[in-house]
C-alpha cells in the first residue's frame, strides 16, 4: 500500500510537470491556432539555466526566476518566428516551430554540451501514510497548483486575460473592436514559455535534462492536451495527472522502460477517437 | 465625416471594390444597399481598417466602430465582459451606459454570449460598438436573420443615438424597405460597383432600384 502511495504522489509531480507543458500548448493554439511543438524546449532551456546558474553560485530562488523568465524569452522569440510575419497560416507556423525546436538543439549544445544536467532541488523526504516522498515531489505539486490558480485568476478575472480568451473564442471579432490578435499570439507565446520553463525548472532535480529531453516532454504534454482538444486546459490537466500516474505505475510496477510508449499509446487512442467525433459533427453540420 | 475616395480592394486576381467613391457627413444616417457578394462587408471591413486598399483613400473624421455581419460576440465570455471588451479602444470598462441605453442587457449581464438568441447576440454586437463611444458607426446587415419586432428596436435605438447624440451611422442592408425608411441617402453597390446613389425617395422610385430591392412594388 505504502509502494501504491508512493508511485501515486510521485506519478502526480510527473502529471503535473507533464500538465504545465499542456497547458502551455492549449494556451498558445487557443490564441493562435498553432500546435507549438518548441514547447518542450522551453523546459530543456529553463532546466539547464537553472543549473547553470546554480553553478554559478547564483541562490535558489533567483536562479529558477531567471531562468524561467529566459524561457518566456524564448517563447516570445519562437512566436516571432512563427507568426510575426502576417498572414502566415497556423501550418506554416506549426512547421517553424518545428525547426525552432531543431535549431534549439544546436544553440543547447554549443552552450552546455550534449551532457545531462541535473540541478539540486529541495533535499529531503517525508513520510506519508507510510511512503516515503521526495520534498521536491511535494514542490512540484503546490507550484503546479498555485500556477493554475493563478491562470485561472488571470483568463477569468483580468481584462488583459479576457482579451486573450476573445481571440481564441472569435479572432474576428477581436480584431474588429480594436484588439491586436498578433500581438495577443505573442503574449500568448511567452506565456507558453513562461509555463514550459516553469515545468523544466521543476523538473530538472527530479531526473537530469539534456538538450533531446524535449521529445519525452512535448509527447507527454501533447498527450495532456489532446484529452481537451487543445482547448481545454482544465481536461488537459486532468489527462496529465492521469498520464503521469499511469506511467509512474507501469515504471514502478515493472515496465520501466516503456513510459514514453504508454504516452504514445494514450495519445494515439485520445487522437482516433476524437477525431472519430469530429468528423460525425463536421458530417452533421454539412 | 466618412469620405472614402476611387477605393479599390482585391482579393488576390478578384477585385471586391472597383473605384468606389462615397461619403457621409457629420450626423447623417446614409443606407448602402446591393445584393450578396457586392462587396458590401468589404466596405465595412475596409472603414474598420481591417483590410488594406489597393488603391485609393479612405479618411474617416473621428472614431469608428463597426458592428460587423453575423451577430459576432465572444461566445465563451459573460455579456458583461463582451461589452468591457468593446471598449478596448476608448479606455471605457464600465458598461453602465450601455445598460441605461439597452436595459436586456443589465438583465443578461452575467449570461455567456453564446446561449443567447440571435436578437440578443445582436444587441451584445451592438453595446459592444457603443463601448468604444464611437462617432462614425458602420452596422452591417442589422436585419439578417432577426426577427421583424427586434429589428424595429434595434433600428428605432439606431435613429435614436443618431437624433439625440448625433451619430453618424452608415447602414449597409439588403433589406432596402427598412434601409429606406431609417435613412435619408443611399448607396446602390453592385458587383463591386457603385451604380445608383441619391436621396431614398428618389432611389425608390427608380425602376431598376425598385425591382431590384422592393420586389417592384412601391410602397
Amino acid at each position: 500500500m505504502s509502494a501504491f502511495i508512493g508511485y501515486l504522489l510521485n506519478g502526480l509531480a510527473v502529471g503535473c510537470a507533464i500538465a504545465l507543458i499542456a497547458s502551455g500548448l492549449v494556451t498558445i493554439y487557443r490564441v493562435t491556432g498553432v500546435v507549438n511543438f518548441a514547447q518542450g524546449t522551453f523546459a530543456v532551456v529553463a532546466g539547464l539555466c537553472t543549473s547553470s546558474l546554480l553553478g554559478l553560485g547564483v541562490p535558489h530562488g533567483v536562479s529558477e526566476v531567471a531562468a524561467v523568465l529566459v524561457a518566456a524569452l524564448a517563447g516570445l522569440l519562437t512566436g516571432l518566428a512563427a507568426t510575426g510575419k502576417r498572414d502566415t497560416t497556423p501550418l506554416s507556423s506549426l512547421i517553424i516551430t518545428l525547426g525552432v525546436g531543431v535549431l534549439a538543439y544546436a544553440v543547447e549544445i554549443v552552450l552546455w554540451g550534449d551532457q545531462p544536467r541535473s540541478a539540486p532541488g529541495l533535499a529531503g523526504s517525508v513520510t506519508i501514510a507510510g511512503a516515503r516522498v521526495q520534498t521536491q515531489h511535494l514542490l512540484v505539486i503546490s507550484v503546479t497548483a498555485a500556477t493554475f490558480v493563478l491562470l485561472v485568476l488571470f483568463f477569468g478575472r483580468t481584462y488583459l486575460g479576457k482579451a486573450l480568451t476573445a481571440c481564441a473564442s472569435n479572432p474576428y471579432a477581436a480584431r474588429v473592436i480594436g484588439i491586436d490578435t498578433r500581438l495577443m499570439g505573442l503574449l500568448a507565446f511567452a506565456l507558453g514559455g513562461l509555463l514550459g520553463g516553469i515545468a523544466g525548472v521543476l523538473v530538472t532535480p527530479l531526473r537530469p535534462i539534456s538538450f533531446d529531453t524535449d521529445v519525452t516532454l512535448i509527447v507527454n504534454g501533447f498527450a495532456a492536451a489532446v484529452f481537451g482538444g487543445l482547448t481545454r486546459p482544465a481536461v488537459a490537466l486532468g489527462g496529465a495527472l492521469l498520464l503521469g500516474v499511469a506511467e509512474t505505475m507501469a515504471a514502478g510496477y515493472g515496465y520501466g522502460s516503456h513510459q514514453l510508449e504508454v504516452a504514445l499509446g494514450l495519445m494515439l487512442v485520445v487522437m482516433v477517437v476524437q477525431a472519430s467525433r469530429r468528423s460525425t459533427i463536421h458530417q452533421e453540420a454539412v | 465625416m466618412i469620405d472614402v475616395s476611387d477605393l479599390v480592394v482585391s482579393y488576390g486576381a478578384a477585385t471586391a471594390l472597383d473605384h468606389v467613391t462615397l461619403s457621409v457627413a457629420r450626423g447623417e444616417m446614409v443606407a448602402l444597399l446591393g445584393p450578396n457578394g457586392a462587396g458590401k462587408s468589404t466596405l465595412a471591413n475596409t472603414l474598420a481598417g481591417l483590410l488594406t486598399p489597393a488603391s485609393g483613400t479612405v479618411r474617416i473624421g473621428g472614431r469608428l466602430a463597426l458592428i460587423p455581419e453575423g451577430r459576432q460576440v465572444f461566445p465563451d465570455l459573460s455579456v458583461a465582459d463582451n461589452l468591457a471588451l468593446g471598449g478596448w479602444r476608448s479606455g471605457l470598462r464600465d458598461p453602465s451606459s450601455v445598460y441605461r441605453l439597452l436595459p436586456q442587457l443589465a438583465e443578461l449581464s452575467r449570461r455567456r454570449a453564446g446561449v443567447l438568441s440571435g436578437g440578443e447576440q445582436q444587441m451584445v454586437a451592438f453595446g459592444q460598438a457603443l463601448m468604444s463611444r464611437p462617432d462614425v458607426l458602420v452596422v452591417d446587415e442589422l436585419s439578417l436573420g432577426l426577427a421583424p419586432l427586434l429589428t424595429a428596436k434595434l433600428a428605432g435605438h439606431l435613429v435614436e443615438l443618431n437624433r439625440t447624440l448625433g451619430l453618424t451611422v452608415l447602414l449597409i442592408e439588403q433589406n432596402a424597405r427598412l434601409a429606406f425608411e431609417l435613412c435619408e441617402r443611399a448607396y446602390v453597390l453592385e458587383s463591386a460597383r457603385v451604380v445608383a446613389e441619391g436621396e431614398c425617395a428618389e432611389l425608390a422610385d427608380d425602376p431598376r432600384v425598385a425591382g431590384a430591392y422592393l420586389g417592384g412594388a412601391i410602397t
